[in-house]
């Protein structure tokens, strides 16, 4: 085991030097530390922070995979349909080809190398210059942002939107653990208040779209929710299946809502995720669509309003399209910025598909909610544990109004603890 | 009328190393120590100088707040070194031991018809008060200060505990004597908690309210039944004592002998023969733990179960509240790949390729590694799966971070013990030390508002 104690004879030269830290980012993903418990329990669970973050990527790798593939299959169904040719989509026909694969490869992989090289870039600098440990939140996150842009993101902005969103979104605050609102989703929403064209539209979702535009072999495609807000869902071709399995355009990673649905099952029955958010979330989306589907049929809004094909849309099929599985089962669950208390997990989650949706229908400019009420509510998190935290609080204060205070006899007072007493 | 105590939340840690039920009589120590540490804040006062000759159940030193309360000798014999910490801190007072033991008596009473003054007398100058402690802040109860109930756990669920019913087999009389006593400090209630199983010493007990629990550990910890039976309130005192102090508490009101023998369970995967010794508080480990055997070189010996105790060596003493000593091998190895390779021989709250939660009966040899470095609180929801308390552990355990008396005081630190928390530390996935943080914050609770 030589490389075992090279690493070891490294990390005690290493040691109180600057570059500590950054070492020893490498030294412990080969080898788990050395450290014994000092304090306290003597023992202590295998589980830790890599290992729970190692989870979350494990469940975010077939979305990946399936999403390198859709990127290859809407690019050539493009170019078919420019051509007039209106492919059906079948998995193991056109769907899982070489051609997908290397197509999708080309356009998605610099996306995932830019975004983990340039944030751990910043992770590892401010590890060095603040003297702590290199801490493993960005691992999930930097898998995130590749996933949640539409596949021709011009890689410098995806650089700009990382160093911006590991900064300002998580650094100044302490770092992981520390933060407010999900880095991830801030990189997402840098991008979408920085560049407005190419988050949305009906070019942003198919590789080289936006660079054949005007030519003589331009190419489109457009989301399904792109097509309900301008109500033009009788020009759309996909069928309920192909929304379920995923054969649609959209962001890398949120097409496929059965491997969404088979990563929250795995994350959920390995204890990492949180299935209160989870179903709550479903829940708060179901609710929200379903009241607008009873407007729509109670005739309070008519076909002519720009709102009738998004509120008409049946409420589950809100689960199927746009970000909102993913966003629930990825994003919401985040422990650091969602809701801390089991009780409080029920209403963040529940509000976060209820916004959604409701951001989805009444939002103009961007057929999309989830990234907005997900981060709406990482800022209401802390607002709902406080209520809830307060339930408990107040009742220990009631139960303290029966206290049984027994006289002292005032005698030896114990005085103030001293700090050098044994 | 008894009320019985079910609890769910918790996890049962199933070690290899469990004591059999024999016990052998430990070789007698040649040099007894009493290790100040047990003792968390008292300001000692010495009584005699290095190298005066003590009795057994002579006073050594003195709580210089409460001046009454008294610590002596488990042995006669000379106190041949007190050693000193930084800024000459008394850390272990050392007696070397005399041939032919003679005791400090005092004048028996009877539990039945002695007054209350009569009884907190005897024990303070005996040296059993210490014996109880007192919630909030876990110290050595206050003698001035009258509590409203007495919580005794009876119900041991920690790793590889002491079996209380072997240990304390025959020593019904003493208990109840010290049970009957220790109810007049008192105008509420004696609570005693057993196994629901039934077959307790405790059993047919007099004097006190019986509790039947069930449940995985924490169910035995004295602090989770004080919060499902009668939580403590602001301004509220309660004791505890363990049952194994009791039988010294009992034996000093029927005979007036302060007799520090106790029975111990010697355990852990690194102990080659894992059994019950009898011995005497402050012997040196090693009489007994080498006796046993042990299978490797590189150990840990601790003074009391895995997940509370304090770290000694084998040639540390047997601290003064402890009924075991567990050995387990250190883990001061690198693992390849240890964070996400897929683990069988560890335990884990999570199913992320980690494998403990198939064979929940499985029994686990840990060694003494964190696995995992230290990190900022990321995962939640994980400590209340085995914290059954009404109170939000993470929560807590932040406000004592911040120093946050107000939130300290409402989110309810005066109803919990460090040990409380060690179940939560165990299984925290950021390697937080929880038992330090609470410990700290009652230290300081206590100094702003006492």
């Amino acid at each position: 085991m030589s490389l075992k104690n090279n690493l070891h004879n490294l990390k005690e030269k290493y040691k109180g030097k600057k570059m500590a830290p950054a070492f020893n980012a490498i030294h412990t993903f080969l080898y788990a530390p050395n450290e014994t418990t000092h304090s306290g329990s003597h023992v202590r669970v295998v589980d830790d922070l890599k290992r729970t973050m190692n989870t979350v990527i494990m469940a975010l790798v077939p979305v990946l995979i399936f999403g390198i593939f859709n990127a290859g299959y809407q690019h050539y169904a493009a170019v078919d349909a420019a051509n007039g040719v209106i492919r059906q989509a079948s998995l193991f026909g056109n769907f899982l080809t070489w051609d997908n694969f290397i197509m999708g490869a080309w356009t998605v992989l610099p996306l995932v190398i830019v975004s983990y090289v340039v944030g751990l870039a910043v992770e590892f600098l401010f590890a060095v210059i603040k003297g702590h440990e290199v801490e493993e939140g960005y691992l999930v996150t930097g898998m995130l942002v590749p996933l949640i842009v539409p596949v021709d993101t011009p890689l410098w902005m995806l650089a700009v939107a990382v160093v911006f969103g590991v900064v300002i979104g998580k650094e100044v605050f302490g770092g992981t653990g520390m933060n407010i609102l999900n880095p991830a989703l801030t990189i997402r929403a840098f991008l979408f208040f920085a560049y407005p064209t190419w988050m949305s539209g009906d070019k942003v979702w198919v590789h080289q779209a936006v660079e054949r535009a005007g030519g003589p072999d331009a190419i489109s495609g457009e989301t399904v929710l792109g097509f309900l807000a301008q109500g033009k869902s009788t020009e759309m071709s996909y069928s309920v299946a192909d929304m379920f399995f995923g054969f649609i355009p959209g962001s890398v990673g949120e097409t496929s809502t059965i491997l969404i649905l088979l990563g929250g099952l795995f994350l959920i029955y390995s204890k990492i995720a949180s299935w209160r958010i989870m179903v709550s979330a479903v829940v708060g989306a179901l609710v929200m669509g379903l009241i607008f589907n009873v407007v729509v049929d109670a005739g309070v809004i008519t076909e002519t309003s720009k709102f009738y094909e998004l509120m008409n849309f049946t409420f589950w099929q809100h689960l199927l399209v746009g970000g909102l599985a993913f966003g629930i089962v990825y994003m919401a669950t985040d422990p650091v910025t969602g809701a801390q208390t089991n009780k409080g997990k029920w209403y963040y989650g529940f509000f976060i598909g209820f916004i959604s949706v409701l951001i989805r229908v009444f939002n103009p400019a961007y057929p999309e909610g989830v990234f907005l009420a997900i981060l709406l509510m990482n800022v209401f998190a802390p607002t709902i544990d406080h209520y809830v935290i307060r339930g408990n609080v107040n009742k220990r204060l009631k139960r303290a109004k029966n206290a049984t205070i027994l006289p002292s006899d005032g005698q030896g007072k114990s005085e103030e603890l001293k700090a050098e007493t044994v | 009328m008894s009320k019985d105590i079910r609890i769910k939340k918790g996890l049962n840690i199933n070690l290899i190393g469990e004591a059999e039920k024999t016990t052998s009589k430990a070789v007698l120590s040649n040099v007894y120590a009493i290790n100040l540490q047990d003792f968390h804040g008292i300001t000692p006062k010495l009584l005699v100088k290095q190298g005066a000759e003590v009795k057994a159940g002579e006073p050594l030193f003195y709580n210089k707040n409460v001046e009454d309360m008294l610590f002596v000798s488990p042995v006669s014999g000379e106190l041949v070194e007190v050693v000193r910490g930084a800024r000459r801190r008394i850390l272990t007072l050392k007696i070397l031991a005399d041939k032919s033991q003679e005791f400090v008596s005092h004048a028996p009473l009877s539990p039945e018809n002695a007054g209350a003054e009569e009884i907190k007398a005897l024990l303070l100058k005996s040296g059993c008060w210490p014996f109880i402690k007192q919630r909030p802040y876990d110290i050595i109860a206050n003698p001035a200060v009258t509590p409203k109930a007495i919580f005794i756990s009876a119900y041991a669920t920690g790793p590889m505990a002491a079996d209380l019913d072997y240990t304390l087999k025959g020593k019904e009389k003493e208990l109840q004597a010290a049970i009957t006593g220790l109810g007049k400090l008192t105008p509420g209630k004696v609570h005693v908690s057993i196994g629901k199983d039934g077959g307790s010493v405790f059993s047919n007990i007099k004097d006190a309210e019986i509790h039947k629990v069930s449940g995985p550990h924490p169910a035995g910890l004295v602090g989770t039944q004080i919060n499902k039976i009668d939580p403590i309130n602001k301004g509220e005192v309660v004791w505890t004592v363990s049952p194994q102090d009791l039988v010294i508490i009992g034996e000093l009101l029927l005979s007036g002998k302060f007799n520090p023998e106790r029975i111990v369970a010697l355990v852990g995967s690194s102990v080659k023969a894992p059994k019950y010794y009898s011995t005497i508080i402050g012997s040196e480990i090693s009489t007994f733990l080498y006796a046993s055997g042990v299978n490797t070189e590189n150990f840990r010996v601790i003074n009391g179960d895995v997940l509370t105790g304090s770290k000694t060596k084998p040639d540390g003493y047997l601290g003064f509240y402890n009924n075991m000593v567990t050995a387990i091998p250190e883990g001061d190895d690198y693992e390849f790949f240890g964070w996400n390779k897929p683990v069988f021989n560890k335990v884990s709250p999570t199913r992320a390729l980690t494998f403990s939660w198939l064979q929940p009966k499985k029994k686990y040899d840990l060694d003494t590694n964190t696995n995992g470095e230290h990190r900022a609180f990321v995962v939640t929801g994980l400590y209340e799966e085995v914290f059954p308390m009404d109170i939000y552990p993470l929560q807590l355990l932040k406000a004592c971070m911040v120093k946050d008396l107000d939130e300290m005081e409402q989110l309810g630190l005066y109803e919990v013990a460090p040990e409380d928390f060690s179940l939560t530390e165990f299984i925290c996935i950021s390697k937080q030390p929880h038992q330090q943080i609470i410990r700290e914050g009652l230290d300081l609770l206590y100094k702003e508002i006492g």
